[in-house]
């Protein structure tokens, strides 16, 4: 008796957004590895801390960076609210692209999901947009300088790209009116739009009759296997992956400070100037690119691409299988393995072949259409070569080629982190 | 809304009914009270003025007497954010101090004789030509006039260019 009126009243409150019962193999962590879930809880983190800095920062340029200081020396917990506040924001980037990730190899992005696909990726976008407004309001030479280089990369777009710093930066450079636009959708306006976008996302997966049911290469598709109730088994694993999250993301900001600069200084660049770490493969490519190519024509195409994804590949046979199949896995793999050494090998080759100190500004045919064909032309040999090889099905070639531009993503971004120094020279770690 | 009646109305080319004419009369308004928030939206977040109008006068920053700068030298104006070039045949050039590749502030390099920017290693020479890419174009320049024998720089308009080209340099009279 009393225990049902327990459960009743989790019901109404906590299982909003869950259905009453759930597929007990969705359950598995190796279906989710809780990656959305604590994304959530990363938002509300966020949420929480973001609210109590509101209450200490100052967004002018004249007070901004003393208020920081402020925060850290005098206030207390200060600068533990700001490690969290910094922390969170990054952890949030990297949960949401593994669950991207996730997503996209256990082929969750069926008719039935697809449109949720679609939500998620304006999550994303969002998610990279709070961090990058987030960025700036330190005013300190780290935020100053990586924003003005992040806006500036508008700048070569075509038509459209000097209004549209203008407007974000309400100016020609980084001052005020930069700070409060920052300012406003940073606290106000993404929030809110992620505040919004959130129940959707949830709704759809509860439209779907809840996540892809995982299954083993062998097994059949179709059944579903047992239900159980939501409420102990699925709020259980929610709130231990929830405590566990926050612990180490508490343990984390103890002993780590967020970066402070020197406050920002327009007349003197510190180098090297790098834009947040996020935005690190875009200026990677940057720097072999012709800009129309590296920040207008592969991003787009790489957008147009992910949101037709699942208008393109129906992964119905295979969801819930980790890459499709054992074959579908091997063939990501070598991908993967192509990728990394074809990205290096690319980054040096034009670094010390053909990149390095030619005479002239970058070139729109030797620095962007001819290396563009080229990697078209890599990219088309390698999908036909594996199709041929493995006489693999469509989803399993295009889980290839997703696996070659990730990676070769995620390469850039390292190398752009980790690898380039003072005047942005190829370095070894550090 | 569209029930059968006024379906036919339209159909067969006949004077539309009231409800029509009205439905699309609101339809109108409305649309024109949506155009004008987004244009109330753009002007709003047009890029925000100065908050008191600098006059023109303002903007020209007087650079000093021409003899006080020696030719092939360089000096920076903080306060106009530009660099003053004399040029061995003793031209001057007033130019912009933001790296063209992607807003980073260039320094001069007295002993390399080149502006170096410390961002991605474009370097420009005394002319504000790209000696190193990855920057697009030459610095921008400021117009210079020269007036009694004193240099005055016009802050308020910047001028793109792609390259130097001797027409850019501004020559005291020859006394
Ligand atoms: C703020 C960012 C995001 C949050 C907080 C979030 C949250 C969640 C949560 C809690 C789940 C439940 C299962 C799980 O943990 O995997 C989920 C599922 C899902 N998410 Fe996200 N998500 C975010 C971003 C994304 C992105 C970037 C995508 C892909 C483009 C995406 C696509 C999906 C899909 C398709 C499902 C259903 C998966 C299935 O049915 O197995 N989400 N999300
Ligand atoms: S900003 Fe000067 S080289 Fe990039």
């Amino acid at each position: 008796m009393e225990e049902k009126d327990q459960r009743k009243y989790f019901r109404n409150l906590l299982l909003h957004f869950r259905p009453s019962t759930v597929p007990e193999r969705t359950l598995r962590l190796s279906l989710t590895w809780g990656l959305g879930g604590m994304a959530v809880v990363l938002v509300f983190l966020l949420i929480a801390t973001g609210l109590l800095l509101k209450f200490i920062y100052e967004p002018v340029p004249g007070s901004a960076y003393d208020s920081i200081l402020y925060l850290q020396s005098r206030v207390p917990f200060g600068q533990l609210l700001r490690n969290l506040h910094r922390w969170s924001g990054n952890a949030l980037i990297l949960l949401t692209f593994l669950h991207f990730l996730r997503v996209f190899y256990t082929g969750a992005f069926d008719p039935a999901r697809r449109f949720n696909w679609t939500i998620g990726l304006i999550l994303f976008a969002a998610v990279v947009f709070s961090n990058f407004t987030g960025y700036l309001l330190p005013w300190d030479q780290i935020a100053y300088w990586a924003i003005t280089i992040s806006t500036s990369m508008l700048d070569y777009l075509p038509v459209v790209g000097v209004g549209i710093k203008r407007l974000i930066l309400g100016g020609t450079e980084p001052g005020t009116a930069t700070l409060m636009n920052f300012y406003a959708i940073h606290t106000a306006i993404l929030p809110a739009l992620l505040l919004f976008i959130l129940p959707f996302h949830f709704w759809r997966i509860r439209k779907a009759n809840g996540l892809v049911i995982p299954r083993s290469p062998s097994e059949d598709t179709g059944y579903p296997g047992p239900q159980v109730d939501a409420m102990p088994h699925l709020i259980v694993r929610e709130v231990t992956t929830a405590l566990i999250l926050l612990a180490v993301i508490l343990l984390i900001s103890m002993f780590y400070n967020a970066p402070l600069a020197d406050q920002a200084n327009p007349g003197l660049s510190p180098n090297p100037t790098k834009a947040p770490w996020y935005f690190m493969g875009i200026q990677e490519l940057l720097m072999h690119f012709h800009p129309v190519f590296s920040l207008l024509v592969l991003p787009s195409m790489l957008m147009v691409g992910l949101f037709a994804l699942p208008y393109i590949d129906d992964p119905t046979e295979t969801a819930g299988t980790w890459f499709r199949s054992r074959k579908g896995r091997k063939m990501a793999l070598i991908a993967m393995g192509v990728s990394i050494i074809g990205t290096v090998a690319g980054v040096l080759l034009d670094e010390f072949q053909f990149g390095l100190n030619p005479s002239g500004p970058p070139d729109m045919i030797t620095n962007g259409l001819w290396p563009f064909a080229i990697i078209l032309a890599f990219c088309a040999g390698f999908y036909l070569l594996m199709k041929k090889l493995f006489s693999a099905t469509g989803s399993e070639v295009i889980q290839a080629i997703f696996t070659l531009l990730a990676t070769a993503f995620v390469v850039l971004t390292v190398i752009g982190i980790w690898f380039r120094g003072a005047g942005m020279q190829l370095m070894w770690a550090g | 809304m569209g029930n059968k009646k006024s379906q036919e109305a339209t159909d067969s080319g006949a004077p539309i009914s009231r409800r029509v004419l009205l439905n699309r009369i609101w339809a109108l308004a409305g649309g024109l009270a949506f155009a004008e928030l987004i244009i109330l939206l753009i002007a709003f977040f047009r890029p925000r003025r100065p908050r008191s109008d600098i006059s023109a006068q303002d903007a020209v920053i007087i650079a000093g007497a021409v003899d006080r700068f020696e030719p092939g030298t360089v000096s920076a104006f903080v306060q106009g954010k530009f660099y003053l070039a004399r040029l061995e045949d003793g031209g001057f050039l007033a130019m912009s101090r933001t790296c063209t590749h992607l807003s980073c502030t260039v320094p001069w390099v007295a002993g390399e004789d080149r502006f170096i920017c410390p961002c991605h290693a474009s370097e420009f020479d005394i002319r504000g030509d790209v000696i190193n890419p990855p920057a697009p174009r030459a610095l921008d320049l400021y117009a210079v006039s020269i007036e009694n024998n004193v240099l005055k720089v016009d802050t308020g308009k910047l001028t793109r260019r792609s390259e130097f080209s001797t027409d850019q340099v501004t020559y005291p009279k020859s006394t």
